[in-house]
């Protein structure tokens, strides 16, 4: 017993050189070190997020100290302490939930480590925490996908049923696309969300719920999801339910990832709002601003599109997620 | 009638029709199956067809804590299954062909037999304490398939593949049958054979049982491989059904579900006693509740409260020394006050007593 525990005293003591020699090269060469808590790689939309921050950086010359949170608060908030420990020089995070960061964003500007958010934004009071926000706006996101359906049943006062499956609960696409979406709807009463639930962001999830709504209402006409995966995931339900994806029930979806704009092509999917994930290079340009010590505005918005069916065959071959 | 309530199992069932019937507030046609494209289909097919990898876990979880241990890693094999038999269909030019996936599910299931070997290993062979030796794999598993998949959903279009958690088979659900069929093999190991009683007495106490002549580390090392298998399994289902690998998702806190599932279907966590329908039952309820939360439209916010409400309601109301307090409030003649009728009343722990457990009708 004593023996076993020697060894594994001595695993972790090997262990911990190894990472110990890990941090020593932080710094020291002049480069720029930008320590990077990503949510995880809950979907195509993260990964292809996570790609373009990592090439970026390289291209850039920027030493990228790149951490996976795993949809867990607690892991990113650990991975934001090691950095400020490392004396990273800029430290960017996408939030997993909108709320909870003051105290460590706090630590990170005692020790006057810039911040940067991507991608998500955090609910705080004090704005003095982060330099900047880059990342897209969920809200408009919501706001466009309202608008696609305004103007597709346009001309007609018949009620339209909607069922929602919305985001990880807390987090701020879900809070928001809920929301931009409902401000629009909210015009004209012939719109009705019947039913409304988290998906989690994943394909098993929004097939799961999306079975458990066909069951419950028999007169779905629109299916608004928070993402392309839970879409996706929906779409066999739908299809299981010997209905229609697209015809029988219009499909309206937020990300465009590769998989959805294939469907799209098969005319499951009728319209998807893009939410542009390939923001490492206006990251790096923002990491450099900062560390030279020139102003950034505190809210930058990325670039993105509207895709609807007929385009999606001609947008497809360039989707590079 | 009162021998009725007085079974094991009685308050979990009821319970579970319950939850059921709960639904009929909602839906009122919750209970109506139809026939759609030539198979069944309604919300009690879709509680077992989504139950179904949690029965699966769960069966293998119950054999696990009947030999007094605990099997934290089935979620991480869950996802390294998945990972697995999906990476290797993709790499083929030809998805859809049968002998691709026959490999592919193969490959799986042996290296979640493995993984479940060296669970077992540590366990039994190292002495390690079962609870810290399955954490280990919980941790690095879910890295595992991660590095398969390249943190990326791998996407796979093949139909014998999609057979396995969301094909149909004589109109019902496949992955049904493939449950069903476990359970029964299952069942009839254990319970037609010495094997149950054997795994009871190692839970109970492996040294003794080693002294006696049963090879404890054997069978305990058994009960994790087998543990491994069924995740393994359930991890193609999961996968399966939704023709994609999702490293970082798939089978997500399905441990924990399981070890819950065990334990509201009455099996001890000390190990010593289990009950295959138990956990069939238990992890029924699990499924029903998260249905019922979806159909009757919880605000999701709110979601997670519900369930651990209804969670604790079933665990109190299967704990046979909770309902022995309630019930015998001041006020309450206590049943073995009757005069002249010592029967079966006279023991008051009688439904807790494991010796009454092995005059029950197996699984």
């Amino acid at each position: 017993m004593r023996k076993t525990l020697t060894t594994i005293i001595a695993l972790a003591l090997v262990a911990g050189g190894v990472a110990a020699c890990g941090n020593s090269d932080s710094g020291g060469d002049g480069k720029i070190v930008l320590g990077f808590s990503q949510v995880g790689a809950e979907s195509g939309w993260r990964t292809a997020n996570t790609k373009s921050i990592q090439d970026s950086a390289k291209e850039a010359g920027i030493t990228l100290k790149f951490s996976d949170a795993q949809q867990k608060q607690e892991n990113q908030i650990k991975a934001i302490r090691t950095f400020i420990q490392q004396k990273v020089d800029v430290i960017a995070f996408s939030p997993v939930v909108e709320s909870g960061w003051d105290t460590v964003l706090k630590e990170a500007k005692a020790k006057k480590i810039p911040v940067i958010l991507t991608d998500r934004a955090i609910d705080s009071k004090d704005t003095s925490l982060y330099k900047t926000f880059l990342g897209s706006d969920f809200v408009e996101e919501g706001r466009r996908s309202a608008q696609w359906l305004v103007k597709a049943t346009e001309g007609s006062t018949d009620p339209v049923t909607i069922v929602e499956l919305q985001g990880t609960t807390g987090s701020a696409p879900a809070i928001d696309r809920k929301e931009g979406f409902a401000e629009v709807i909210k015009a004209d009463p012939k719109f009705q969300i019947i039913a409304s639930q988290t998906g989690d962001f994943t394909r098993a999830k929004g097939k799961e719920v999306m079975q458990a709504f066909l069951k419950a209402h028999k007169d779905i006409d629109v299916l608004y999801a928070h993402n392309d995966d839970m879409a996706l995931g929906a779409i066999q339900a739908i299809e299981e339910a010997g209905l229609k994806p697209g015809t029988d029930i219009k499909i309206i979806s937020v990300d465009g990832v590769k998989d959805a704009f294939v469907a799209m092509t098969e005319g499951k999917i009728n319209v998807v709002v893009e939410c542009n994930p390939l923001l490492g290079p206006q990251l790096m340009d923002i990491v450099k601003k900062v560390v030279d010590g020139q102003e950034t505005p505190q809210r930058i918005v990325t670039e993105e599109g509207v895709f609807t069916a007929d385009q999606a065959a001609a947008a497809l071959p360039n989707r590079k997620y | 009638m009162i021998t009725w309530t007085r079974h094991r199992l009685f308050w979990p069932v009821m319970l579970l029709v319950l939850l059921l019937l709960s639904n009929l507030f909602f839906t009122p046609d919750f209970f109506s199956i139809q026939m759609k494209q030539g198979h069944l289909y309604g919300s009690l097919i879709d509680i077992l067809h989504f139950g179904a990898p949690l029965i699966l876990v769960s069966l293998g979880m119950t054999l696990v804590i009947a030999t007094g241990g605990i099997d934290l890693s089935v979620g991480a094999v869950v996802s390294i299954s998945g990972a697995l038999a999906c990476w290797t269909i993709s790499q083929q030019s030809d998805q859809g062909s049968l002998g691709v996936v026959v490999m592919a599910v193969a490959l799986s299931l042996g290296v979640t037999a493995l993984l479940g070997a060296w669970n077992g290993l540590l366990v039994a062979g190292a002495g390690i304490q079962p609870i810290i030796a399955t954490l280990i794999l919980m941790v690095a598993g879910r890295g595992v398939a991660q590095l398969i998949t390249d943190g990326q959903i791998i996407t796979v279009n093949s139909s014998p593949y999609k057979v396995i958690g969301g094909g149909y088979l004589a109109t019902l659900p496949f992955s049904i049958l493939l449950v069903a069929i476990v359970v029964a093999a299952t069942a009839l190991l254990t319970r037609r054979t010495a094997l149950g009683l054997l795994l009871e007495s190692v839970g109970g106490n492996a040294e003794a049982s080693r002294l006696v002549g049963i090879r404890s580390r054997g069978l305990i090392a058994m009960t994790y491989i087998v543990a491994g298998l069924c995740a393994g399994v359930a991890g193609l289902m999961i996968s399966s059904n939704v023709s994609s690998a999702d490293g970082n998702n798939a089978g997500l806190w399905i441990e924990l579900d399981a070890i819950l599932a065990v334990v509201i279907g009455g099996t001890s966590l000390l190990g010593g006693r289990f009950s295959l329908t138990g956990t069939v039952i238990g992890a029924l309820i699990i499924q029903t509740l998260s249905t019922t939360i979806y159909t009757i439209g919880v605000p999701p916010e709110t979601t997670l409260v519900v369930k651990a409400i209804v969670v604790m309601i079933v665990c109190l109301a299967q704990s046979p020394s909770f309902r022995a307090k309630v019930f015998r409030r001041p006020g309450f003649a206590p049943p073995a006050a009757r005069p002249g009728e010592p029967g079966p009343d006279a023991a008051p722990a009688g439904p807790a007593d494991p010796t009454e457990t092995k005059a029950e009708v197996p699984a």
